[in-house]
């Protein structure tokens, strides 16, 4: 079980937590023309990392917050945490 | 009755209380303080039980959790459990215990006959043999070696034990109690650190308590004992016996098995029987010590033939003698340690060590006290089928090759000592990669990965003085990085005898001629022979060779076997052992019950369940309750003898021509509130939301981004920015998330919050024709009319005091109203409406009738927004705005969804206007086709029209826009039923929708 420092609230189990995927996935902008390439992209194209992935994850149990990961999908040595609005 | 193999003054048991057991239907007695195994050997029984694959006889290997062949099947307080552990299990009063794997009896079995088609019975026999025919495999194979195979016997009863988890933080776990954990848990302790110090056995000290050492000028029993209280009265300190660690996962994670009543009779009243601890450490020491290598010779399984510190272990700790006539075999000193202890009870052994000319403290002393010791000799092979009468022994040449004359010597036990083999499993599976330390031919802990320290017999430091040193320093060091303090303790002197290198031989030739089985794994039956087979037919890989001739992957796991295994394909290979690398340490280090990883969580505690702030009124007016999701809801309310069937159809019919209340308050609820609030409701519906008047309500579908409906709800402006979203009682949660994280992420510009009031609300769905007249006696301060609350329409109000909301909103078709209190007051609006309700009729109806009423109304629910429709497929393709962007809208123009043969729910009512129609039955042009048959479609819910009394479905059918008044089938393979149906509109009743707005 990871154990994961959530940014609001500390140092809590993973089984506080939600998985949320790939961090660096921006959504389209509402109202623009999105081509098909870039709309599949978003809605289903994901890398599987080995190495260091930036991901998302809810405190579900916790603040409900979003937050941002720094992890190594191979080791799962977190690196950093941060704030839903910060970069990682 | 006397035990002819206890000795009087020697040993930890208790002598002044006797324990009798049973063991195969016969009786016996022991000491407090026995294990089985220790009771049934002063017992003189040696015979245990079968081998899993020839069903040779089997006996005591070793005298603790390596143990590879004395398990048993044992019966505890009408409770039974496979493939105990004797070495392990604790003599209890009343005890009682069978073999496994042998029928009709121990003693004489008839599996047995396998050992005599043993060359028949080579590696992968059943991989080669019973592949063909195919269809032979169910039938005829497998049912005969399930029978003939197969350890224990699972117990089919519901486990009335209780097992618990507990969670655990500390700033240093040490696994194991020998003299690495107690040392670096004093030293710890005493620099302030938070310690856990776990110990699998019931004594702590471990090797301690066998070994002929001194410290600080105490024993080495009396050293643990005292700093073992010292440790307990610590208070920061939790020190912990019959606990297993026995597994390392990320971040510092382990898991550690208590078993608290395992050692007793019965479990006592509110106590657990074993107990599950996650623990978040800082540090982890390993100190898990060593177990002991077996050396490799004919007939190594004969019961007799077994480790010598396990020979050492039964003498000191229980008194008992394993022989009268020990023969020591061993490739290094430990062995004489064995000799000695039985030499000072009276006992005359014989050693055999197959090195040629060692010196050293040990070995002088066995020499003083006039032990016979024969150098450069072996143990060619074990005599004896039930148990060791005999051993051929041999000399050996320098070079380990040839053998002299072969001798037969008396003996009534074998005890070996092949070295040592440090326990290396936690820290592997904590990601260590271990590195082969050729010294002691064995693999040791390399750079550690997460926050693990290995210290003593585990990483290979086999002598007392270095390992103490090591483990005071590590625990100082670790506990002062963590604490910040600066006590150190002196290190206490240490008397130990010097030993010298162990011989590197440890598999003895076959004599010309001879062709005895010279077994590896004793569990699983795998002899020398095997391997060579495996590698004969090009098996390489460690771990094909284990999967191919199941090398270590009995209950023991290999840990005994898997270091000469290792050991033998490097040697048929050429190769150095870690070229040849081990298997994967793989969690857990020994079994776990099954009810300990399970903890609390059965049955009904497997999960939350939810109750409604209605639930006891409903219990009491007998209600029969359906769970729904988390929650438990009333399916219908029971009157007399009533079925489901009669039930919910008599309270749909009254909502139909009466009034009926439903309780509601499962329905999800989010509060939504902010300036922004509109915005991003139009961003998640697909409808429009902008104008939205303040007290109007109106119904939502959002999408995920891929198009597919998420969900579907009203939504109410309860003032100019705050709204009150419902979703469906399973997307609750999942639709709060999606809120969050479309507000965190990715328009954070948005200022709104959202919660959810679900708890907040206690609702109740008042329908039917006389719905309003009910409302204006419940409210009589309000305009209940259409014109005062329309369809749609919200308003605040007091009921008998009580603050209310009320919704003119429907899920029934029917005209229809839903009252919210705060929860507190459910039960008091849900009496008033039923005392108010009384002229009308009213009953209360559940989730069944709830279904009917929506089902024939062709609403969609959760059964067909299942995760693949589009809008359109439920035809809410209205509801899907063209001049506005939202989540989702993006992908709803992909070819499949706006496909001119597009699936759409429809109605679809069997022809005879009698048979049900199961859900989950797929629709069929053709009932006769061949199979595959085509599937056009699939029932999605299914009902008894109470408004045509007839059964009507809803369907989700391909090209269903241009299906309706086709015929054709529904096939129900799973209820056997084909019904020819003709396909309908989905608005069965009412399609114009007049009745919700009258």
């Amino acid at each position: 079980m990871l154990h994961i420092k959530c940014p609001h609230c500390g140092m809590r189990s993973q089984n506080e937590f939600s998985y949320g995927g790939d961090a660096t996935v921006k959504r389209p902008e509402l109202n623009k023309e999105v081509s098909d390439q870039d709309w599949n992209n978003f809605v289903y194209n994901r890398k599987s990392l080995r190495g260091k992935h930036k991901e998302l994850w809810q405190h579900i149990s916790g603040c409900r917050q979003w937050i941002k990961v720094e992890r190594d999908t191979a080791t799962h040595e977190i690196f950093k945490t941060a704030k839903a609005h910060e970069d990682i | 009755m006397t035990q002819n193999y206890r000795l009087d003054n020697i040993g930890l048991i208790n002598r002044d209380k006797k324990i009798s057991f049973k063991f195969n239907g016969k009786n016996y007695f022991g000491y407090e303080g026995d294990t089985l195994a220790s009771a049934l050997l002063a017992n003189g029984v040696h015979l245990i039980g079968r081998s899993f694959k020839y069903h040779r006889p089997r006996g005591f290997f070793g005298a603790g959790v390596d143990e590879p062949y004395a398990i048993v099947q044992l019966y505890r307080n009408n409770e039974t459990e496979p493939n105990v552990k004797t070495t392990e299990q604790e003599l209890f009063e009343g005890l009682e215990a069978t073999s496994v794997n042998c029928w009709p009896s121990v003693n004489f079995d008839i599996g047995a006959i396998n050992n005599f088609l043993k060359v028949f019975l080579p590696a992968g026999f059943y991989y080669k043999t019973f592949m063909w025919p195919k269809s032979f495999w169910y039938k005829v194979y497998e049912p005969i070696i399930r029978k003939a195979a197969g350890l224990g016997v699972a117990s089919t009863k519901h486990d009335k034990e209780r097992y618990e988890h507990k969670y655990e933080y500390c700033d240093l776990l040490i696994a194991g109690s020998g003299p690495s954990g107690l040392a670096s848990a004093y030293a710890a302790a005493k620099n302030g650190a938070r310690v856990i110090l776990a110990e699998d056995k019931p004594r702590f000290g471990g090797t301690l308590l066998t070994s002929e050492v001194n410290i600080g000028n105490q024993t080495g029993k009396e050293w643990a004992e005292n700093i073992i209280s010292e440790l307990k009265e610590m208070p920061n300190v939790i020190v912990k016996n019959r606990s297993q660690v026995f597994g390392y996962y990320d971040h510092n994670m382990l898991v550690m098995s208590e078993k608290l009543s395992d050692h007793l009779p019965k479990t006592k009243k509110y106590h657990p029987k074993q107990r599950l601890w996650y623990i978040r450490a800082k540090e982890v020491l390993i100190s898990s010590g060593s177990i002991e290598r077996p050396l490799v010779f004919g007939n190594n399984d004969t019961p007799g033939v077994m480790l010598s510190s396990a020979a050492k272990e039964y003498l000191k700790v229980y008194g008992v003698l394993v022989g009268k006539k020990p023969l020591i075999f061993t490739n290094n000193d430990s062995g004489y340690e064995t000799a000695i202890e039985f030499k000072k009870n009276g006992i005359e052994p014989i050693i055999l060590d197959t090195r040629k000319e060692p010196n050293s403290e040990i070995i002088d002393e066995a020499k003083n006290l006039g032990i016979q010791i024969k150098f450069s000799y072996v143990v060619v092979a074990a005599k004896g089928y039930k148990k060791v009468n005999a051993a051929e022994i041999a000399k050996i040449s320098d070079n380990k090759n040839d053998l002299g004359t072969l001798e037969n010597i008396t003996c009534d036990c074998i005890c070996v000592s092949g070295f040592w083999t440090p326990t290396i499993h936690l820290a592997s599976q904590s990601g260590n990669k271990t590195t082969f330390n050729k010294d002691i031919d064995a693999f040791v802990p390399g750079v550690s990965k997460q926050s693990e320290t290995t210290l003593g017999a585990a990483k290979g430091t086999f002598t007392l003085a270095e390992t103490l040193k090591d483990s005071f320093n590590a625990g100082y060091e670790l506990s002062k990085k963590i604490t910040k303090n600066d006590n150190k303790i002196s290190h206490p002197t240490v008397v130990e005898k010097n030993k010298t290198t162990h011989d590197k031989f440890w598999c003895v030739p076959l004599p010309k001629g001879k062709n005895y089985k010279r077994f590896l794994d004793f569990q699983n039956d795998v002899a020398v022979s095997d391997i060579e087979i495996a590698l004969k037919e090009g098996y390489r890989s460690i771990e094909h060779v284990k999967r191919y001739t199941t090398l270590g992957m009995a209950t023991d796991q290999g840990k005994t076997s898997n270091l000469n295994g290792l050991q033998l394909v490097s040697n048929i290979e050429n190769k150095i052992i870690p070229e040849v690398g081990h298997t994967t340490f793989r969690p857990p280090y020994t079994p776990v019950t099954i009810g300990a990883i399970v903890g609390r969580e059965v049955g009904k505690h497997s999960r939350p369940t939810r109750k409604s702030p209605l639930h006891s009124w409903h219990e009491k007016n007998n209600a029969v309750f359906v769970d729904a999701g988390v929650w438990l809801r009333p399916r219908y309310y029971k009157i007399g003898e009533e079925t489901l069937f009669e039930g919910s159809k008599r309270e749909a019919k009254n909502v139909r021509a009466n009034v009926g209340v439903c309780d509601v308050t499962t329905l999800g609820k989010i509060d939504i509130k902010g300036p922004d609030a509109a915005e991003l409701l139009n961003r998640v519906y697909t409808n429009a939301w902008l104008k939205l008047p303040v007290g109007k309500a109106r119904y939502g579908v959002m999408l995920r981004e891929d198009g597919i409906v998420m969900d579907d709800g009203t939504t109410t402006r309860i003032s100019e920015n705050h709204y009150h979203m419902t979703t469906t009682t399973a997307q609750a949660a999942n639709v709060l998330s999606h809120l969050e994280y479309y507000l965190q992420l990715v328009w954070p510009e948005l200022n709104v919050n959202v919660v959810s009031t679900t708890e907040q609300w206690a609702g109740a769905a008042i329908a039917g024709p006389k719905s309003r007249d009910l409302l204006q006696k419940l409210f009589p301060n309000i305009d209940a009319s259409t014109e005062g609350l329309p369809f749609m329409g919200y308003i605040e109000a007091d009921l008998f005091g009580v603050h209310a909301r009320i919704f003119r909103i429907s899920f029934s078709g029917e005209l229809a109203y839903e009252v919210n209190v705060e929860s507190d007051n459910g039960n008091f609006m849900w009496e008033k409406i039923m005392e108010v309700g009384q002229e009308f009729k009213i009953q209360p109806y559940g989730t069944e009738a709830l279904s009917t009423l929506r089902i024939e109304m062709g609403h969609i629910a959760g059964s067909e927004l299942d995760g693949r429709t589009i809008p359109y497929d439920n035809s809410l393709e209205g509801l899907v705005s063209k001049k506005k962007d939202f989540i989702g809208k993006r992908s709803l123009d992909r070819e499949a969804f706006i496909a001119d043969d597009r699936q759409k729910v429809v109605g679809v009512v069997p022809i005879d206007k009698k048979t049900s129609i199961p859900e989950g039955s797929h629709l069929v042009k053709d009932a006769m086709a061949p199979i595959p048959n085509p599937k056009l479609g699939y029932i999605s819910a299914s009902c008894w029209s109470v408004e045509y009394d007839n059964p009507f479905s809803l369907a989700i059918l391909k090209d269903g826009k241009n299906m309706i008044g086709q015929k054709l089938f529904a096939m129900s393979p799973l209820k056997n039923k084909t019904i020819p149906v003709e396909i309908v509109s989905s608005h069965y009743v009412d399609p114009k929708g007049e009745r919700v707005r009258s």
